[in-house]
């Protein structure tokens, strides 16, 4: 018994190398690189969006409503004159806000769910797999709008409900990993010397499952990104007047004929923002794990 | 495999019956009563109770789904708190339409999107190759609704070539199914890529080569009809994404289906349709990946469902 904590230093060892190595491959990748930086633009003008936006988000002028982009105001005005780059750096704050959100609500729900299915198998396992079955029955965005049709609208609602739509995903990834991690002769040795379950999970299932999270989590930030604003288009997610950048995409259709501007330049910063993690997802997947395949 | 199909059928009842308990549920156990929003603001709280005895409401929620089940077993699913109208009616009005953009977005998306993933896979990591990589990861990162709208601008607003919105004719289709079909296209193409990449460093396809044939038939006759089987399962799981890309795809364009439906019903808290549509949008997708199943066996004789 005393060996244990000596046999145990030695593989925490092979575990840094191991992150290291993986480190190194990542920083070659230039796309997972060029994904990366423009997720952390984006984080940094949401942080800094009140001192670098240039005007009022929320502040109408209707003397000078839907203009063109001009030096004055660069992406013109909205269709009370709101200034649409003000709208847009502030709308990053919501939409980095809805992928955090979402991503937690996946993780916390998801995670342990799926541990505990393919950690126990049998009743349990058989139960959680049924419910997501039924999930999986309405693929994302669908699900998101079957329970914002139930919820009501609003930028918590929006949370949630995207936030449910990912839990079956992360059910089914952790499932599949821990089924394997159980039949480990680690895991076997951890419960011959009676380690409870939870440790088990905690200390020896978890670790082995963190890759395939971490590649869905980028990769769920952006869906979560193209979900919120599909909602906010339709005018069920996030309302108006807040700045996000679906509602802003959904009020500028109306005016599509005459300042194509006013839709145009959301759908770009949705565009990037979304591209920014499906780099960066993709790139962390090469960089982890090589042997995942798209 | 006629017993399989049944099987199968059969097996997506309980599915359904879950859903529509879970549905069920979660419409009434939330705020928001439906029959104030019926009645209408000025309502007397009699005008209320009348709507609510009307629609049922006023009794326990197990005889309310119990009632539902069994108007379902008769195809029959109630009335739109909005217009009156059996739901199934008006659901088998709007469904031609979505069916419509679905299949021809979908034929578009295997025309573009297989041949680009061929040719990717042909020349891995040649600048075609790279082109086709971008553009279908443009295509995975690009919100449907405004790459829709911006096709009319080009294309209604600029050059006047094609209707914004609405039904009629043919040209009417175009851009709608081009926009549903490039959110498809992306994964179809990366899925064929990674498939024919696989296939393409099989030994009998060596075999082949080496026995003279000539580049074509190897590619279309050895490797693509071995690749084919992911690729239909990309197939079937994209048409789930499809209905919901549907939903914004026909709300851009104005196009009556059953996407702009549920939309219009969400809005109006029309509970009975919200109902329906998400019924038969789980049925749908239960179909298609039947569907899907059977074609494996006729793309691969060695998968038999007996």
């Amino acid at each position: 018994m005393t060996e244990v904590p000596a046999k145990a230093a030695p593989a925490v060892h092979r575990q840094d190398g191991e992150w290291k190595r993986r480190w190194a491959r990542l920083r070659r990748n230039k796309a997972a690189l060029f994904g990366g930086s423009m997720i952390l633009l984006y984080t940094l003008i949401a942080l800094l969006a009140p001192l670098i936006s240039p005007a009022d988000p929320s502040a109408p002028n209707l003397i000078a409503a839907l203009e063109g982009p001009s030096a004055d105001r660069p992406l013109g005005t909205d269709e009370l004159g709101r200034s649409i780059l003000a709208r847009i750096i502030h709308g990053s704050r919501i939409s980095l806000l809805i992928a955090v959100g979402v991503i937690a609500v996946g993780l916390f729900l998801g995670v342990p769910a799926g541990l505990i299915s393919g950690y126990y198998g049998g009743r349990v396992d058989f139960v959680i797999q049924r419910l997501t079955d039924m999930m999986l029955a309405f693929p994302g965005f669908l699900l998101a709008l079957a329970l914002v049709s139930v919820l009501g609208v609003g930028l918590k609602n929006t949370v949630i409900s995207i936030g449910i739509s990912m839990i079956p995903l992360y059910i089914r990834l952790v499932r599949a990993q821990s089924l394997a991690v159980r039949e480990q002769v680690y895991v076997e040795a951890a419960k011959a010397v009676g380690t409870r379950d939870g440790k088990i999970l905690l200390r020896h299932v978890l670790p082995n499952v963190m890759v395939p999270i971490i590649v869905q989590t980028s990769l769920g930030m952006g869906m979560a990104i193209l979900f919120a604003a599909g909602l906010g288009f339709l005018g069920v997610g996030v309302q108006p007047p807040q700045p996000e950048w679906g509602a802003m995409l959904g009020s500028g259709r109306s005016y599509i004929f005459h300042a194509p501007h006013v839709a145009t330049f959301p759908g770009l910063a949705i565009f990037f923002a979304v591209l920014g993690f499906n780099l960066l997802g993709d790139g962390l997947r090469d960089a982890l794990d090589p042997r995942m395949k798209a | 495999m006629l017993q399989y199909v049944i099987k199968r059928l059969l097996y997506t009842v309980p599915v359904l019956i879950g859903i529509s308990i879970l549905l069920f549920i979660m419409l009434r156990a939330l705020p928001g009563d439906p029959a104030q929003v019926l009645a209408g603001e000025l309502a007397s709280q009699e005008d209320i109770q009348n709507v609510r005895v009307q629609l049922g409401l006023d009794k326990p929620i197990y005889v309310q789904y119990g009632r539902f089940l069994f108007r379902l077993s008769h195809l029959d699913l109630g009335r739109s708190a909005r217009t009156q109208n059996p739901v199934i009616e008006e659901i088998w009005a709007r469904l031609p339409n979505t069916f419509l953009l679905a299949v021809v977005a979908t034929v578009l998306a295997c025309l573009v999107g297989i041949p680009a993933g061929i040719i990717s896979a042909i020349r891995p990591y040649s600048w075609l190759d790279n082109l086709v990589t971008s553009a279908a990861l443009f295509g995975i990162s690009m919100p449907v609704f405004w790459l829709g709208l911006m096709l009319v601008v080009v294309f209604s607003v600029v050059l006047h070539w094609l209707p914004a919105g609405g039904t009629g004719g043919v040209q009417h289709v175009i851009l709608p199914s081009v926009t549903l079909a490039a959110f498809v296209v992306a994964f179809i193409a990366r899925m064929t890529r990674s498939s024919m990449l696989e296939v393409l460093n099989q030994d009998y396809i060596t075999t082949a080569r080496s026995k003279g044939l000539k580049e074509k038939v190897v590619i279309i006759r050895h490797a693509l009809h071995n690749a084919l089987i992911p690729i239909i399962t990309v197939i079937g799981l994209q048409f789930g994404m499809l209905l919901g890309g549907a939903v914004l795809t026909e709300t851009v364009f104005a196009w009556p289906g059953l996407g702009r439906l549920i939309v219009d019903s969400i809005l109006a808290r029309d509970y009975p349709m919200i109902q329906g549509v998400i019924l038969i949008f789980g049925l749908l997708y239960v179909l298609v990946n039947l569907v899907v199943d059977l074609l494996y066996a006729l793309v691969d004789p060695r998968i038999r469902y007996d």
